[in-house]
C-alpha cells in the first residue's frame, strides 16, 4: 500500500515535473474557457490554423537570432489571429475562410524563408510541440497574469460578449459596442495563445482550444453551465494528462490530448441523458418561480 | 405630437449610383402599427435596420459619405426593440429560453447571473406571452411560434416604446401566422408602437392598420383599403397585379398568373 502510494506520488518529488502539471492545469482551463467563444464563433480551425502560421514566424525570427525563434513564433501567432479577424469582420468573407488564407500564406512564408535561408536555430519541433519541461519561472507569471485579465474581462464583459457572439446585429442596436468587443476578445485570445503556445506547443493549443468545449456542449444547452464545464474539462484533461505521462512515458501533450478525446467519447454517450435531467431540473424550476405551470 | 423616429430626405447607396434607399421620409410617432411591403431588395430590409441603428451614417469625413444623404431623427433616450427574422438566428447555439430573453437587459455591468429583479422581469414576459413553462428549454425545443413568442418577450424585457420586426411571419403556419398577428396587435393596444417587414400581402398586410409600400422610394403610405390598389402594386411590385374585395379587405391576385399564360410571379 505504502509503496502504491510511494509510486503515486512520485512524479510530484520533481519540481520541474510539478511545475508542469500547474501550467498544463491552468493552460487547460484558459484554453477550455476561450474554446467555448472559439467553437460557437465557428473559428475551431484557428488552432490548427496558427500552427502553419506560426511555421512563418519561426523561419523569420531564427533568421534574426536564434534564441528569439520562441517570442517570435508566439508574436507572429498573435499577429495571425488579428489578421484574421480584421479580414473576416471588414470584408464580410467567413472566419473559416479567413483563416485558411491568412495561416497558408503564413506558411508558405515560412517554407520560403526557409529554403532561401536555412535553418539556423533549433528546429521547429520545439514550437511544435513547446517544452513543458522547461519552462522559466516567467511564463509560469505570465500565464497566470494573462489567465486572471481573461477571468476578469469574461466577468465583466459576459452580458456583451454572449450577446456580440449569438446575434451581433441585435447586440449592436441594443447598445453593445461589437466591434470593440470583438477586438478585445481577439487580443486576449491572441495573449493567451502566445502565453500557452511557447509552453504546451501549439498543437495542444489547438486541440485544447476545442475539444473541451465541444465535450461541455454535448453535456449542457445552458451558455453559462458550457463555461464553467468546459474550463473545468480543460484543466483537468491538461493537469490529468501532464500527471499520466509520467507513467505512460509518453510526450506529456500526447497524453493531454488523448484523455481530452477520451472525455470528448463519455460525453457523447453521456450527453442525451445529461441533457435530458438539466432541462427536467430546469423545468421545475421554471415553474416555482411562475406559479402554475400553464399548458 | 412630435415623432418618436423619423427619416428625412433618406437616401442610401452600397455603391454610387445603385440605390438601396431614395428620398424616404417616414416618421413614427408611436402607437402606430405599420407594415412595410414590398418585393424582395426593395430596401424594406435596409430601412429597418436604419430604423433600429444597425445601419449608421459613417461618423468621419471620407469614404463612403457619399452614400449617405438626409437625417435620421431620433428622440434621445427612445427605446427600441428587435425581433430579428427566425431564418438568421443559429438555432444550435446552447442558450436557453431564460438565457435568450435575459440578453433583453442591459449588457454592462458584471452580472453574470440574472438579478432577482432581472428574474422577475424576465419571467413576467415570459408569463405575458404564455411560455413561461418553457423557460428552462433550449431555444431550438421550440415550436415556431413559441420561437417568435421567445424573441417578443427579449423585446419586450426593454420596455420598449417602439418595436421593429423582421418578417415576423416569414416560414411559419396559417395558425402561428395568426396567432403572431393577434399578439402584436395586443401590444400595440397597449401602447406600443409596431413596425414590421412582409412581403406576404394578403396573409399579413391586409390584415394591418397601415401600410408603407417601398420600392427604393416610398410609392404610397395609408391604410389598405388606400394603398392596395393595382397602380401603387404596379409601382411597387412591377408586375401587374389585380386587387378584389373579399368580405370588405383588400385581396390582392396575380393578373394573368400561371406559367402557361407567361404572367409574372410577383415576389
Amino acid at each position: 500500500m505504502t509503496d502504491l502510494l510511494t509510486t503515486l506520488f512520485d512524479p510530484f518529488s520533481y519540481q520541474f515535473f510539478v511545475k508542469g502539471i500547474i501550467v498544463a492545469t491552468i493552460s487547460g482551463a484558459l484554453l477550455g474557457l476561450l474554446g467555448v467563444y472559439i467553437v460557437l464563433r465557428g473559428m475551431s480551425y484557428i488552432g490548427h490554423g496558427l500552427s502553419h502560421a506560426i511555421f512563418g514566424g519561426f523561419a523569420a525570427s531564427q533568421l534574426i537570432a536564434s534564441s528569439w525563434y520562441m517570442l517570435g513564433a508566439g508574436l507572429w501567432g498573435v499577429a495571425s489571429a488579428l489578421a484574421i479577424n480584421s479580414v473576416a469582420r471588414r470584408h464580410r468573407i467567413g472566419s473559416d475562410a479567413a483563416i485558411g488564407v491568412v495561416t497558408t500564406a503564413s506558411f508558405a512564408l515560412g517554407v520560403a524563408l526557409l529554403a532561401k535561408f536555412g535553418n539556423r536555430g533549433p528546429s521547429f519541433d520545439a514550437a511544435l510541440f513547446g517544452s513543458i519541461l522547461g519552462i522559466s519561472q516567467g511564463q509560469v507569471w505570465a500565464l497566470i497574469a494573462i489567465s486572471a485579465v481573461t477571468v476578469v474581462l469574461g466577468v465583466l464583459g459576459y452580458r456583451a460578449l454572449l450577446f456580440a457572439t449569438f446575434d451581433p446585429d441585435v447586440a449592436q442596436a441594443s447598445g453593445v459596442n461589437v466591434a470593440r468587443t470583438d477586438a478585445i476578445f481577439v487580443s486576449i485570445l491572441s495573449l493567451a495563445i502566445l502565453a500557452t503556445l511557447t509552453v504546451i506547443g501549439v498543437t495542444l493549443v489547438a486541440a485544447m482550444l476545442v475539444i473541451p468545449a465541444v465535450t461541455a456542449r454535448l453535456l449542457t444547452q445552458s451558455f453559462q453551465r458550457m463555461l464553467v464545464l468546459s474550463t473545468i474539462i480543460g484543466s483537468i484533461c491538461g493537469g490529468l494528462g501532464m500527471y499520466a505521462s509520467y507513467f505512460a512515458n509518453v510526450p506529456s501533450g500526447t497524453m493531454i490530448v488523448l484523455i481530452a478525446a477520451g472525455g470528448f467519447l463519455i460525453a457523447l454517450g453521456l450527453g442525451p441523458a445529461a441533457r435530458r435531467r438539466e432541462a427536467s431540473s430546469a423545468e421545475a424550476a421554471a415553474g416555482l418561480v411562475s406559479g402554475p405551470v400553464r399548458a | 405630437m412630435s415623432a418618436l423616429l423619423r427619416t428625412v430626405d433618406l437616401s442610401i447607396a452600397y455603391q454610387r449610383d445603385r440605390p438601396v434607399l431614395h428620398d424616404v421620409n417616414l416618421a413614427l410617432d408611436g402607437g402606430e402599427f405599420t407594415g412595410i411591403v414590398g418585393p424582395s431588395g426593395s430596401g424594406k430590409t435596409t430601412l429597418l435596420r436604419v430604423l433600429m441603428g444597425a445601419i449608421a451614417p459613417p461618423k468621419r469625413q471620407g469614404r463612403g459619405q457619399d452614400l449617405w444623404q438626409g437625417q435620421i431623427q431620433r428622440r434621445p433616450g427612445l427605446r427600441m426593440a428587435y425581433v430579428p427574422q427566425l431564418e438568421t438566428i443559429n438555432w444550435d447555439f446552447p442558450v436557453t429560453v431564460f438565457e435568450c430573453v435575459l440578453m433583453g437587459r442591459p449588457q454592462h455591468g458584471a452580472h453574470m447571473r440574472a438579478t432577482p429583479t432581472e428574474r422577475t422581469e424576465v419571467m413576467t414576459a415570459l408569463d405575458r406571452l404564455g411560455i413561461a413553462h418553457l423557460a428552462g428549454r433550449h431555444i431550438r425545443e421550440l415550436s415556431g411560434g413559441q420561437q417568435q413568442r421567445m424573441f417578443l418577450a427579449r423585446a419586450l424585457t426593454s420596455q420598449p416604446e417602439l418595436l421593429l420586426l423582421d418578417e415576423p411571419t416569414s416560414g411559419v403556419d396559417i395558425t402561428t401566422r395568426h396567432a403572431v398577428l393577434h399578439l402584436l396587435a395586443d401590444l400595440n393596444d397597449s401602447g406600443i408602437g409596431i413596425v414590421l417587414t412582409t412581403h406576404d400581402l394578403n396573409g399579413m398586410a391586409a390584415h394591418l392598420p397601415n401600410l408603407v409600400c417601398l420600392n427604393q422610394r416610398v410609392i404610397a403610405e395609408g391604410p389598405p383599403a388606400d394603398v392596395l390598389t393595382a397602380p401603387v402594386l404596379e409601382a411597387t411590385f412591377g408586375a401587374g397585379l389585380d386587387v378584389l374585395t373579399h368580405l370588405g379587405m383588400p385581396v390582392v391576385v396575380d393578373s394573368g398568373s400561371g406559367l402557361t399564360s407567361g404572367g409574372q410571379a410577383h415576389d
